[in-house]
């Protein structure tokens, strides 16, 4: 099987029908039923592709439709997608004239999926380090940091977490120095080199067992450093020239203390890594001071110990969801049951890379939606529906970023991110069949793709594997 | 007793009724090493005893019977600890057992586990209970896990709970070409190890190769530094423990040598050989030198690159040890794909889904998944009663245990999963878990629950983990 070429999306404006319901469910197979239609392929030598992708007009119909917004998926269901946005989805809607019709043949379809954290693009191989742009402990900066610049959209796992229906992801730098990491981005998976969504989205900052380290060893430096640094921040904000980084009183340079501004203005969101119920408290406090802080927590293993608390405060919480051990003593009280208790609570709940392969299994999104829906059949634990299961992966990223209106949903208005699979999505003998982000259909192929064809059968043929390409 | 108590026993009863030329004779073979006689050959038993249970029969789930087979609307039957009967609808169901209704159900034996830390690197995951990796030479084969392990581990009761895990294999940690000596488990909370231990099942020797030895010796200053240097000191090793086996077996005097006993029971086929490896071309290397050196490896663990040499590993009779999905974490790791598991399954070579991961061992059942469904869209036709193996008897018999547990038959341990669904889909949740026949998880009962010493009394005791 040659897989040698990507292909990149066809122009708009062509009748066809892709009935996925009778073609093989593989990527290849999508592909090659496609490639019989009419429609115009720009056809890449691997490499990457250069050329501009233009977004289709296409209706996906008779599909088990999820919109991502909490409610419960539908049969018959059809989206319609045009200039790169949602124009309509849900039963009955009608398909324009001349659009490209794409059968689902009552196979799922949903938004892209969202991974409400991660640190995909910013390394290829983490352990690396010539790979990793993750952290920079030797580096003078901290807050001003911005990764959007280096993410990298070429990177292998951008392509392999793509395959997976993963189409956006929100970026976090690790921290260094510093409690404050840097500012992340909010990126989307497309095969192609503009990756950022929305840059410097948001300012990062360790406040556990790392931002205790980070600020000197004891929780109590932690909360002192993170005041301390916010208060001088305002006083660049009130006098920008008179600041001096270099006096022994300054806790931040010019350039850490001009990015923490919008940081204590409310102008960016501030996420807060904080696991333990006690962290999460003292981090709330911390508006008493701050009053405009637009926090986000990140982590919050125990959040929901302390539910009512983090409902009340409007803070949205991004998190592992499948944690349930005590695996630290900021994590005793994890439990599976989080996630479920958190939502019953009022708090808007998300789920990402907390626990590590955050550059890498952005695809692990599904596995963890699908078991907070295991959860309501376990007597006593508290679980999500499917819908809103699929909302944690989903809307709730976007919105927890401030991104709501622009992805993140099949709701009309957002981004043409939409994913046809070849079974239930939260189920892990499921893939896509077929990938759009911004209206426009994704490769989905990858370098592990083209090593599973390459050893289909293990031993060489008449030339050695590596003629085989 | 050990080898030489044996002999010395041996020797003495010969002198006995042979005469003094016996006598003479067995004096020169037997070792005279300091307090050999008085050296037990297993001086760290297992006192597992299997815990009470009800006879107990399951009627009208589907059977996987973790050997390949399937029933649909089956019948098992657990009494005094064993698998007692496991049929189809037909199957006799004797008086006064405990009757189980479980249509629309899942039964099957035991999740296996053959790569697990947990114990030697528990949870909290805090410095004073790090206790998995000797890393102080590249060499410790006199090491054993089994001394690192903390019962009082919060993850042998998830593993129970969610991912329905009766045996585990807890092993060293991979700094170290040759780890030390692994122990199978019972996964049954005690105050101790030995009240965990698999009764009979044999040790295993961890080697590691790759990446791991080299960086953690090589930023020391010393060998190895290379694979070069991995594969030099492996083999300087084992000239080694040829000379040390040959002089024990010819009962030949000599130092007791704990490193050197185990490389010996492994070159006498006692200790099974479990080998950390990443890179096609390493396992390669690695076979080579077990048969320069005469041993057998039963498993490479990891072997994200298993489904190059898929064809190799089923020609030396190697069973590889993957995980679902793992891939691109390091650089030996790059190459990991989805598909590995069930090409290295077509080629008709052992394949066994592991964990090496606290959390990844709640979740096998799903890590089989990921691999069966992408085997599947390649066209890899797999049954679901099929891909059971890579987490029942499949590692079972990598481990030497598959005559005593890994499948639901007649006569074997009843360590056995009631699941709530299928338990390929991520929906599905163990309801009730056996082990030797006792009820140690049920998920309608809050107090069939294991809350181990470090979570009493703390918060989130006890809840819904």
């Amino acid at each position: 099987m040659k897989t040698n070429a990507l292909i990149l999306p066809f122009r708009s404006g062509l009748s066809r029908t892709v009935d996925a319901g009778r073609s093989r469910p593989t990527l290849l197979g999508f592909a090659r039923s496609c490639s019989k239609q009419t429609a115009v392929w720009f056809v890449v030598a691997a490499g990457f592709a250069t050329a501009p992708a233009l977004a289709q007009s296409v209706a996906i119909t008779n599909a088990t439709l999820a919109i991502g917004d909490g409610s419960e998926p539908i049969k018959g269901g059809t989206v319609v997608i045009s200039a790169g946005r949602v124009v309509a989805a849900g039963a009955g809607v009608a398909v324009p004239a001349g659009t490209t019709t794409v059968d689902a043949g009552g196979k799922w379809v949903t938004p892209g999926i969202v991974s409400g954290f991660s640190r995909v693009g910013l390394a290829e191989v983490p352990a690396v380090r010539e790979t990793n742009d993750t952290s920079a402990g030797r580096s003078p900066f901290s807050a001003a940091i911005d990764v959007a610049p280096v993410i990298n959209p070429l990177a292998n796992p951008i392509a392999i977490s793509r395959t997976a229906g993963i189409t956006r992801a929100v970026v976090a730098p690790a921290t260094g120095s510093s409690i404050f990491a840097g500012q992340g981005a909010v990126v989307d998976l497309g095969s192609d080199l503009n990756p950022i969504t929305k840059a410097r989205a948001f300012q990062y900052v360790e406040m556990g067992e790392t931002g205790s380290a980070e600020a000197g060893g004891s929780r109590a430096a932690m909360i002192l450093t993170f005041r301390m640094m916010l208060r001088q921040a305002q006083e660049f904000a009130r006098a920008p020239a008179s600041y001096d980084g270099n006096s022994k009183d300054a806790l931040l340079n010019r350039v850490d203390a001009e990015a923490l501004v919008p940081v204590v203005t409310g102008a960016m969101p501030l996420m807060v890594h904080a696991e333990s119920a006690r962290d999460i408290l003292a981090v709330l406090a911390l508006r008493q001071e701050f009053s405009a802080l637009k926090l986000v927590l990140a982590g919050a293993t125990e959040g929901w110990m302390v539910a009512s608390q983090i409902a009340a405060a409007k803070v949205p919480v991004i998190t592992a969801g499948l944690e349930d051990l005590p695996s630290s003593f900021e994590k005793l009280a994890a439990t599976q049951s989080n996630v479920g208790r958190l939502v019953k609570a009022g708090v808007s709940v998300s789920m990402g890379m907390l626990t590590g392969d955050d550059a890498l299994q952005l695809r692990a999104a599904t596995q963890q939606a699908g078991n907070m829906v295991a959860l309501t059949k376990v007597p006593g634990a508290t679980g999500l529906s499917w819908g809103q299961a699929l909302r944690t992966i989903t809307s709730a990223p976007a919105e927890a970023i401030g991104l709501g209106d622009r992805f993140g949903s099949l709701r009309a208005g957002r981004a043409g991110d939409v994913v046809l699979w070849d079974g239930d999505p939260l189920e892990m003998t499921s893939a896509p069949v077929a990938v759009w982000i911004d209206g426009v259909q994704q490769p989905l192929d990858n370098r592990q793709t083209r090593l599973r064809d390459r050893y289909a059968t293990p031993t060489e043929g008449s030339l050695p594997k590596a003629y085989e390409w | 007793m050990n080898r030489t108590g044996r002999m010395l026993l041996v020797a003495t009863l010969l002198a006995g009724v042979a005469g003094p030329l016996a006598a003479k004779k067995d004096k020169e073979e037997a070792p005279a090493s300091q307090g050999s006689s008085a050296e037990p050959e297993n001086p760290y038993p297992s006192t597992y005893k299997p815990y009470p249970g009800r006879p107990t029969v399951l009627r009208g789930a589907t059977i996987f019977d973790g050997e390949g087979g399937r029933i649909d609307n089956g019948v098992v039957f657990l009494s005094d600890g064993k698998v007692t009967a496991v049929g189809g609808p037909d199957t006799p169901i004797p008086a006064d057992v405990l009757l189980i209704e479980a249509q629309g159900k899942y039964v099957t034996p035991g999740v296996i586990d053959i790569h697990s830390h947990l114990g030697d690197y528990p949870s909290p995951g805090v410095d004073a209970l790090s206790d998995g990796n000797e890393a102080t030479s590249p060499v410790t084969p006199h090491v054993w896990a089994e001394h690192s392990i903390w019962p009082q581990d919060a993850g042998f009761t998830r593993a129970l709970a969610n991912g329905g895990v009766t045996s585990l294999q807890i092993l060293p940690g991979s700094a170290n070409l040759f780890g030390g000596r692994s122990v199978t488990l019972k996964n049954v909370p005690a105050r101790t190890m030995q009240g965990m231990k698999f009764p009979g099942a044999p040790q295993g020797l961890k080697m590691a190769c790759g990446e791991n030895p080299k960086r953690v010796y090589g930023s020391k200053g010393r060998e190895p530094s290379t694979r070069m240097g991995n594969m030099a000191v492996n083999r300087q090793t084992w000239i080694k423990a040829r000379e040390y086996q040959k002089k024990r077996a010819a009962g030949k005097d000599q130092t007791r040598d704990l490193a050197m006993e185990t490389l010996a029971d492994v070159l006498e086929g006692k200790i099974l050989v479990h080998n950390h490896c990443y890179r096609a071309d390493e396992m390669a290397n690695v076979i080579d030198m077990s048969k320069e050196f005469g041993y057998k490896v039963s498993t490479f663990h990891h072997a994200v690159e298993a489904y190059k040499i898929a064809d190799l590993l089923r020609e030396n009779g190697i069973c590889s040890a993957m995980w679902g999905d793992w891939y691109g974490f390091k650089m030996e790791a790059y190459d990991g794909i989805k598909e590995n598991v069930p090409l290295v399954h077509r080629a008709g070579a052992c394949a066994i889904v592991h964990s090496d991961d606290q959390d990844g061992i709640q979740r096998l059942n799903q890590e089989a998944a990921k691999a069966l469904g992408a085997g599947r869209r390649m066209g890899i036709d797999i049954s679901d009663e099929v891909a059971w193996t890579w987490l029942a008897i499949n590692p079972a018999r990598a481990m030497g245990i598959a005559d005593r547990t890994g499948s639901l038959k007649v006569g074997k341990m009843a360590d056995v999963v009631l699941w709530n669904g299928n338990p390929f889909s991520t929906y599905t949740r163990p309801e009730k878990v056996w082990i030797d026949g006792a009820l140690l998880y049920d998920s309608t009962d809050p107090k069939r629950r294991g809350v181990v010493d470090f979570e009493l009394g703390q918060i989130g005791a006890g809840d819904v983990k």
